[in-house]
């Protein structure tokens, strides 16, 4: 096991590494860099710009470097925990980034757990219900959840939270909280509101979730130990919790990988729409003025989090499923 | 019969092979049919998945016929902002007229400014059908003013004036000046038809799936054709070169992406980049199931035999060993076109991809942005209807297709 993990934990190097490359690329595309576009507004709003001022600037950051050092330096400032310059906000990224990381990594985990819960028992009703009724209408629900563009659920539960239950439009808490002490209410506040986001995000994973547990939990109904098993008279009930079941969870706990990044990607959209205080929003600006070191922030710490999101899955399925771990060892 | 008979009897009859096993016509028509035809059988049999590709077609070819389907042109602008989608009546007041609408009465409610429209039963409108209206450039290329639906060219007054002896009302033209309006689905913030602008947005929103999955085909078959048959270094390179583009969260590289393209460049340009970035992130699962294939299939005694005779590895991966599976790929990329939609219209809305005036799903739905329109103008969000259908059309197509590749199930 330990074995396997230490494996597992050098592939990641070069993924991370290469991922960085990546990132770094992307955000150097554009043609110019911020000052340029900067100058540009300022030339039109009819105001003058120092030179001296521009090329301090430049040199500061590292602008008129070639591409391979500002990479490294970059990287290896990312590793060191300094993230660069946000020329936006005028402030080092760090502080930008801060707490929206934060709270971006806390829905997505509450809606990782809210999939969870929603699509174990429903995946498993399906298949053990399979062409009932019951398993129709769930199914159909749950290509509708697949289908609909989240943003605009997210509208609609925005609106109707609104009408119905009072709730505060946007945001992830009531206004009057914001740079307030964490208090009980303040927590209560933020649940109130951090439910519509999960059930909008979590929408289409649930969906996604429900079909492939019923199909893996149906693969394994199918086969011959559960006919031995009801040939020697085990209950239903008991019979399903103590075997296909526990091979249908192996696949659940593989999915997280598959999960994460979908969630991270509808977490991004949604929040621009509930203008919650996470990533999204900010990355949406930060792209559009080119505000390169706080994008690239934003990227990599996204790619980071799928990437261990993955670790994790990839472990757990270790500890739950011998034969991979046996695998890891003998193909070594 | 004194004579001989021969001591083994012989038959004269010529010797039929089948006469034991007679094939029936089915049997035989089963045995000699092509693979597509066998397919094509196995997904007549799939309800569903024969629905979802009928109302497919039927999405495109209001797309192909688009200007002839819209009632108003795309960008014709009328005086009627934000007004309700009216809805279609056939009788008026127990009388049969056909299929017409009510004209709107309009109010200005000075206190909140806004703009109220209701119907007005007096005014009626007849819907004409195959009839001349905008004038439109069909596919940019021919002039012509007919289309499928138009609004009224006259508005009808309904006259109560009932005297003793004719006690039917009666209905006189207004003037021919005063046509009618036909806004199905209401009108957006410029005063345009929603129904005709959601008509143009199907030709942009339905080409990009097309042609990002046609794009990203191209990538997976090459590259997974290489990996697969090469195998070693070249297959360690692309599998990691998957992995990676694998951890990223779809969406914000999408968005980092799509905020490369440079402002200035044409609709048209703006267009095919999105679709090459929409297909970027979507080859790799197509690389993995052409690679995992033509492992196995490259160790195949045909294979040997075309590589014995010299042929070069692009003529055996193109000629001997994709055609074995191609049905079965094409079927996994149409699942992929659904996801490529909803990637279009999750960047559109957000701005990030296409721009007015080019028209698609999502830059409809970027109008419907903010919360007003859900309280206010909810007939804005409509355009989400056609991408719901839509998906959920590929997607049980999509499956169907995938079963009726599959020759090992039935």
């Amino acid at each position: 096991m330990l074995r396997y993990s230490i494996r597992r934990l050098l592939t990641m190097i070069p993924t991370l590494i290469a991922i960085s490359v990546i990132v770094f690329v992307i955000i150097q595309l554009p043609p110019g860099d911020y000052l340029e576009s900067h100058i540009a507004t300022m030339q039109a709003q009819g105001e003058s710009i120092d030179q001296k001022k521009i090329a301090f600037l430049r040199e500061q950051y590292g602008l008129d470097q070639p591409m391979w050092k500002q990479y490294l330096d970059w990287a290896f400032g990312f590793m060191q925990g300094d993230l660069g310059y946000s020329f936006e906000y005028d402030m080092p990224v760090n502080d930008v980034i801060g707490d929206r990381m934060f709270l971006t990594i806390l829905i997505s985990i509450v809606t990782i757990v809210f999939t969870w819960l929603i699509a174990f028992p429903i995946g498993i009703y399906s298949a053990t219900h399979q062409y009932s009724w019951g398993d129709y209408g769930l199914t159909f629900i749950g290509f509708i959840g697949l289908a609909t563009p989240n943003f605009l659920l997210a509208l609609v539960m925005l609106y109707f939270a609104n009408v119905y239950f009072g709730t505060s439009i946007g945001g992830l808490m009531d206004p009057r909280f914001i740079d307030e002490p964490m208090s009980s209410e303040k927590l209560l506040s933020i649940l109130e509101h951090l439910w519509i986001p999960v059930i909008v995000i979590g929408t289409s994973g649930t969906a996604a979730m429900i079909r492939r547990l019923r199909a893996n939990l149906l693969d394994e109904l199918g086969k011959q130990y559960v006919t031995t098993g009801k040939a020697k008279g085990l209950p239903p009930g008991k019979l399903l919790r103590k075997y296909p079941l526990r091979m249908a969870l192996n696949f659940f706990v593989a999915d997280i990988g598959n999960l994460l990044p979908s969630i991270i990607s509808g977490a991004e959209v949604t929040a621009v729409v509930l203008s919650l205080p996470t990533t999204g929003p900010l990355l949406i600006a930060s792209l559009q003025s080119q505000d390169m070191y706080l994008a690239g922030s934003f990227l990599m710490f996204l790619a980071i989090l799928t990437v261990l999101g993955m670790l994790v899955s990839d472990l757990l399925l270790a500890v739950l499923d011998p034969r991979i771990r046996l695998q890891g060892s003998i193909s070594k | 019969m004194s004579q001989s008979t021969p001591r083994h009897f012989v038959s004269e009859e010529p010797f039929d092979p089948y006469s034991v096993e007679k094939l029936s016509k089915n049997q035989e028509s089963l045995y000699l049919a092509s693979q597509w035809r066998l397919m094509w059988w196995k997904l007549k049999k799939h309800r569903l998945a024969l629905i979802s590709g009928f109302i497919l077609l039927l999405f495109y070819l209001v797309a192909a016929l688009a200007e002839w389907f819209a009632p108003y042109d795309l960008h014709t602008r009328t005086r009627f902002i934000h007004a309700p989608p009216q809805a279609i009546h056939l009788f008026h007041e127990g009388k049969f007229i056909g299929p017409f609408v009510y004209g709107y009465n309009f109010k200005l409610d000075m206190n909140t400014l806004k703009r109220e429209f209701s119907p007005d039963e007096n005014k009626i409108q007849p819907i004409r059908f195959f009839c001349s209206g905008d004038s439109y450039r069909f596919w940019g290329l021919l002039e012509s003013r007919f289309h499928f639906v138009c609004p009224s060219a006259e508005t009808l007054k309904y006259d109560p004036g009932i005297d003793s002896l004719n006690p039917t009302p009666t209905y006189s033209f207004i003037s021919k000046s005063q046509a009618g309006e036909l806004f199905l689905l209401g009108t957006d913030r410029l005063g345009r038809d929603l129904l005709s602008r959601i008509i143009y947005g199907s030709r942009i929103s339905l080409t990009i799936g097309l042609v990002g999955i046609a794009v990203s085909f191209f990538l997976g078959m090459v590259i997974g054709g290489l990996a697969g048959y090469f195998g070693g270094w070249v297959d360690a390179l692309v599998q990691r070169l998957i992995e990676v583009l694998r951890s990223f969260p779809e969406i914000p590289l999408w968005m980092a992406l799509s905020a490369v393209l440079p402002v200035t460049w044409s609709p048209l340009l703006i267009f095919l980049g999105i679709t090459i970035i929409l297909a970027l992130l979507d080859w790799t699962g197509l690389a993995r199931a052409v690679r995992s294939k033509l492992m196995a299939l490259r160790e195949e005694d045909y294979c040997t035999a075309a590589q014995l005779m010299g042929a070069k590895p692009g003529r055996i991966i193109g000629r001997h060993l994709l055609p074995g599976f191609m049905s079965h790929l094409i079927a996994s990329a149409s699942l992929s076109i659904p996801g490529m939609i909803l990637g279009e219209t999750a960047l559109s809305f957000l701005g990030l991809g296409l721009r007015p005036p080019i028209t698609s799903w999502g830059v409809l739905l970027n109008e419907a942005q903010n919360i007003n329109v859900v309280a206010l103008y909810p007939w804005l969000m409509l355009p989400v209807v056609p991408v719901i259908v839509i998906i959920l059309a590929f997607n049980f197509f999509g499956d169907g297709l995938r079963d009726a590749a599959d020759p090992y199930k039935n």
